[in-house]
């Protein structure tokens, strides 16, 4: 689905990331652990195409990112549901229509989807929220609803990053179980976080691997934790 | 027309959502709405200008063309031979169409309004009138002086509506004025709405990021931009186009004492000139915010 071919990424400076080749498997589970600044943001950006390598190629769906016009980043968009660290939103529109939003943008928005929102909302605990303005949500909301922007469209990759920062241990966990049963409806999953509890507890779900960012370089951090 | 149509898509598709997703800025579009409703009224009254100036010069060109007059005063048995002399004169000048020796019946016809019917004008001495039509170069008024004085001394030119002239140089000018305004107004209105257009496109970059984020092409984003101005500016000038009308419709109209200043109104089929303006400033809009939108998010990239 998505493959990083030799890449190396930098902001101007020293390489951040260097000779990462990888690739998302159709249906996997992956966790992505690492320092803080060690750059799982910066991969994930790689991953989606909101960043170019420096070095080698990423291909997204078969496309070379560095071809790939802004118009085909954003069709590519719409199959990689993405929830940001920084959770941003339209501060000026409700919640409900926050996460409806990849659907307005891509001209999908039908009563079915509507549906999907509901249940979606149910899931994440947004039940009642949905008349909210952003700025009025907690952070651990503000999460929970870009995971539920993030899934609306039903796409086929989700990467979240830090997706259960701010939010309690048992909301985590429920957080979990959604992204595990997706996986198992055949979506490819990849979370970043530094939550090893978090990671333990996917273990007894789901077979996940997990990758770990450190000397600029990603690594297979094996099954012992 | 593929091409037309994907241009102009941003606004045949009624997505009302694409408009949502920039948050309103109210003072922002009561100025622009003000300033297209101010260039529209301004369009106006130089479109006035300019079609007056026009008919001014027109029918003041018109009335050059026809008339000057040669008047031969001269002792009755001289008269024929002067005339004769002077009219040769005249079929040598350049820039003379034509020149014609005014029957009697019709000198007395000129002279009736002053000494009343059955005047015996073969009794009076009366100067023959030699009438002349220029070509559109005109003559050498200075050069047929000298040579009437050496044929028939007793002719004198008389230009009476050369002075004319420069009138009419004058009403050209300022018609081409009218429309050097116009097509200065239009570029205002153009550079207010990139001006704008540009200013919200940068307060609205994280509106843009989360767009980009969700999956908008680069299409949809500009849509939203584009629709607002380009509806802002058409209801701007709408207003200001019907103030504008109005202004020009209570212009006091048609006496000819009043000259040029009478005639500012605008004359048959030209009323509808007018209706073209919000069309033109929506064009100009879509235009505007279009290159804006596509600058900027080239940019943001
Ligand atoms: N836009 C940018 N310009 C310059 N440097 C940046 C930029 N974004 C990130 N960095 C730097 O790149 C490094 C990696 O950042 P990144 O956000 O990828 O780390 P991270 O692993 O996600 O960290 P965290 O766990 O804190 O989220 C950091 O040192 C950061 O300062
Ligand atoms: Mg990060």
């Amino acid at each position: 689905m998505i493959e990083l071919d030799n890449v190396a990424y930098s902001y101007g400076g020293d390489a951040l990331l260097n000779d990462i080749s990888f690739s998302l498997a159709p249906g996997s589970f992956h966790f992505l652990t690492g320092p803080s600044g060690s750059g799982k943001t910066t991969f994930l950006k790689l991953c989606y195409g909101a960043l170019l390598p420096t070095e080698g190629d990423v291909r997204i769906f078969d496309h070379s990112a560095k071809d790939m016009g802004r118009d085909a980043v954003a069709y590519a968009r719409r199959r990689i549901g993405v929830v940001h660290q920084d959770c941003k939103f339209l501060d000026h529109l409700p919640l409900n229509e926050n996460i409806a939003l990849p659907l307005s943008v891509s001209g999908q928005a039908t009563p079915d989807q509507f549906a999907n929102l509901q249940e979606l909302m149910s899931w994440v605990g947004l039940v009642g929220r949905g008349e909210a303005l952003p700025p009025e949500l907690s952070g651990g909301e503000r999460q929970r609803a870009a995971l539920a922007r993030a899934l609306i469209m039903s796409p086929d990759v989700i990467l979240a990053d830090e997706p259960t920062g701010n939010v309690d241990w048992e909301m985590s966990q429920r957080l979990l179980r959604l992204l595990v049963e997706l996986n198992k409806m055949g979506k490819t999953v990849m979370i970043a976080t530094h939550d090893m509890a978090l990671i333990r507890a996917a273990k007894a779900l789901v077979s996940a691997r997990v990758l770990r960012i450190s000397n600029n370089t990603l690594q297979s951090a094996g099954v012992d934790l | 027309m593929k091409r037309i149509l994907e241009f102009l898509s941003p606004l045949l598709h009624a997505d009302a959502g694409a408009d949502r997703v920039v948050p309103p800025s109210g003072f922002t579009v009561r100025l622009t709405v003000f300033t297209s409703a101010a260039m529209a009224f301004l369009t106006v009254f130089a479109l006035a200008l300019s079609l007056a100036s026009g008919r001014l010069g027109q029918s003041w060109g018109d009335e050059l063309a026809r008339s000057s007059t040669i008047r031969i005063s001269a002792p009755a048995g001289q008269m024929a031979a002067q005339t004769e002399a002077a009219l040769k004169v005249l079929t040598q000048t350049p820039g003379v169409a034509s020149a014609r020796a005014l029957s009697d019946e019709e000198q007395q016809a000129l002279l009736e309004p002053w000494f009343g019917p059955g005047l015996p004008i073969d009794q009076l001495p009366v100067p023959q009138l030699i009438d002349i039509s220029e070509t559109a170069e005109g003559y050498d008024s200075d050069g047929l002086r000298l040579r009437l004085q050496a044929e028939a001394p007793g002719a004198v030119l008389d230009e009476h509506a050369r002075w004319r002239k420069p009138l009419v140089a004058a009403a050209g000018r300022l018609k081409l004025l009218g429309w050097v305004s116009i097509l200065l107004i239009t570029a205002t209105t153009g550079a207010m709405v990139t001006l704008a257009a540009n200013a919200s496109l940068a307060a609205n970059a994280q509106v843009i990021e989360v767009l980009r984020l969700v999956g908008a092409t680069d299409g949809y984003i500009a849509s939203a931009f584009v629709r607002r101005y380009t509806l802002r500016v058409l209801v701007g000038a709408a207003v200001g186009t019907v103030a504008g009308f109005v202004a020009i419709l209570l212009m006091p109209g048609g006496s000819d004492a009043g000259g040029f200043l009478t005639g500012l109104r605008f004359q048959g089929w030209h009323w509808l000139w007018p209706a073209v303006v919000p069309p033109l400033a929506a064009m100009v809009a879509f235009a505007a915010t279009q290159a804006a939108a596509r600058r900027v998010l080239g940019e943001l990239a």
